[in-house]
């Protein structure tokens, strides 16, 4: 065994803490499999934890802290099943504590093997994603139970007090133990929708970091790596599914500009007014690796894998001028046809007017005025003004830019965009 | 946060690592991967090279260099929560490996 040494820093919550973020998924997956009952594994995962902040600053953080906690935690589990049934003998409770007793043997019948430790774990996913819990409740509860993060830390990142997300996670588990969600991989037809749930609320937690990054809200900003972290595990568990690498793909090759977005005064820097040279290189080629293995998977691309390949294009641009803006066009094509929304339209649309002129990019845009979802979407109007300032209509232009700045809640991108309107009146000036 | 993790040569003279410690190790490496933490990984040539500058000349000068103590095995970068992540998994590498020395670094930028 390895002594801990004294002199190792400080604290030993913040090392047992560590361990926990490491350990807790594997442990609580592995206890829903054995009580069936992800509400009750996690409150068993919890005593384990209280039993570790009691003991190890003693004892000494133990060889195998994973395999000391899941011990701890059965222990615990057949003590409350005792204890359950000294306060009311109920046939069925005896009945669960055989049962329980033989899930037990069972499952002390060998060390499980990494397969059946990434079994649970995928299992966890499907379940704390399960369609069943609305979108927020699955977000925090994929937070809580897979990325370890404390309640404190959800609220904080998602700027909302602490007690509503604990009130969601507690809801959300009481829903899945009242409807008997089934501790499982779906199979057939159903693997394909709840996979798509569990990616969407993997990107979810993405997009809220990176609309942070945006900000100086590092809590925040750390959904980002969270969402990373949970996609390659993911991808690890499932990687014969080319939309998981899609995903991985796409965030990683977003991931890549979250420096060189923000200004040095914090201002939001476009896409293609960016300095390519401050992108990150390890994360772009390990965005461009993962859309490869999705590729290899053969089939038509997914939605994610779409996505990724068109963030590609930007990724192996050398220079904004070398985009290459007809593949772009084709990419958005593709995505258009799989998800049809005015939103990939109008980016299409984009798109075209880069790869053939603002014209043709602006009759598309025109087309989609008239959309409702549209109507108070900052980027039509921003992406209009863009296209009439190339066409040198820099009146009509300055209009949309400011009726833009008028609809984002962003004010960050407020500034930029009233800074665009203003040089177009200095244009006509 | 980023990390770099690297083992140092110690004071004994290392002998080379048995294929079951080698095992071990690539076991541990598919842990942090399946973990989604690890970002890069590589083993390293005893061999190493100083490219020196002083007063605008150059020196290129082979090792190994015994005054100071050189980079050795392998090098992971890894992506954690905290330091104490970090350090927690250096603890785990340093208990397949054996008696020795690994170094965390945090990482900016990229």
């Amino acid at each position: 065994m390895l002594e801990s040494i004294p002199v190792t820093p400080a604290d030993p919550h913040r090392a047992i803490d560590a361990v926990w973020r490491i350990e807790a998924p594997r442990l609580i997956a592995g206890l829903t499999r054995i009580v069936r009952d992800v509400a009750l594994a996690e409150d068993l995962a919890q005593d384990a934890l209280v039993a570790a902040v009691e003991q190890w600053p003693e004892s000494g953080v133990p060889d195998n802290p994973g395999a000391w906690l899941m011990a701890t935690a059965r222990h615990r589990a057949i003590d409350r099943v005792r204890r359950n049934q000294r306060l009311e003998r109920k046939q069925e409770q005896l009945g669960r504590e055989l049962e329980l007793q033989q899930e037990m043997a069972m499952a002390d019948l060998g060390v499980p093997t990494d397969d059946d430790v990434g079994d649970d774990l995928l299992r966890l996913m499907f379940i704390s994603c399960h369609p069943i819990l609305a979108p927020e409740a699955r977000v925090a509860l994929t937070l809580r139970l897979l990325a370890s993060l404390t309640t404190e830390e959800i609220a904080r990142a998602y700027l909302v007090p602490v007690a509503t997300i604990a009130q969601r996670i507690v809801r959300a588990k009481r829903t899945l133990t009242e409807a008997r969600v089934p501790f499982e991989v779906p199979r057939g037809p159903e693997l394909t929708a709840r996979l798509s749930s569990v990616l969407q609320v993997i990107y979810l937690v993405f997009n809220e970091g990176y609309a942070a990054t945006a900000g100086d809200d590092l809590m925040r900003a750390g959904l980002c790596e969270d969402a990373l972290r949970l996609g390659r595990i993911l991808a690890g568990l499932a990687p014969k599914e080319p939309e998981v690498h899609g995903l991985v793909a796409l965030m990683e090759i977003q991931a890549s500009r979250s420096r060189a977005r923000v200004g040095p005064s914090g201002e939001i820097v476009l896409l293609l007014d960016q300095d390519r040279g401050r992108w990150d290189s390890l994360h772009i080629s390990r965005g461009l690796a993962a859309l490869e293995r999705a590729e290899k998977l053969g089939g038509a691309l997914g939605p994610y894998a779409l996505q990724a390949a068109i963030a590609a294009c930007h990724a192996r641009a050398r220079t904004a001028v070398d985009t290459d803006w007809a593949r772009i066009v084709a990419l958005y094509d593709a995505l258009a046809q799989l998800m049809p929304s005015p939103v990939v339209e109008l980016n299409r649309a984009v798109a075209v007017g880069m790869a053939f002129g603002p014209g043709a990019g602006l009759a598309l845009v025109d087309a989609l005025a008239s959309e409702r979802s549209l109507k108070t979407y900052h980027f039509l109007p921003s992406a209009r003004g863009d296209l009439l300032e190339k066409l040198g209509r820099t009146v009509e232009a300055r209009a949309e830019f400011e009726r833009a700045a008028a609809l984002t809640q962003n004010g960050r991108e407020r500034d930029l965009l009233l800074a665009r309107a203003a040089a177009c009146a200095r244009g006509t000036s | 946060m980023r990390f770099l993790l690297y083992t140092v040569d110690g004071d004994a003279p290392s002998a080379p690592p048995s294929p079951q410690m080698m095992d071990e190790v690539g076991k541990f490496t598919e842990e942090t991967k399946r973990s989604g933490i690890l970002l890069a990984t590589g083993g390293l040539a005893p061999a190493s090279t100083r490219v020196r500058t002083s007063g605008g000349k150059v020196a290129v000068t082979d090792g190994p260099f015994t005054e100071t103590k050189e980079l050795t095995g392998g090098f992971a970068l890894i992506e954690v929560k905290s330091k104490e992540e970090a350090i927690e998994w250096a603890k785990r590498f340093r208990k397949i490996v054996g008696d020795g020395e690994s170094v965390i670094q945090e990482v900016f930028g990229g």
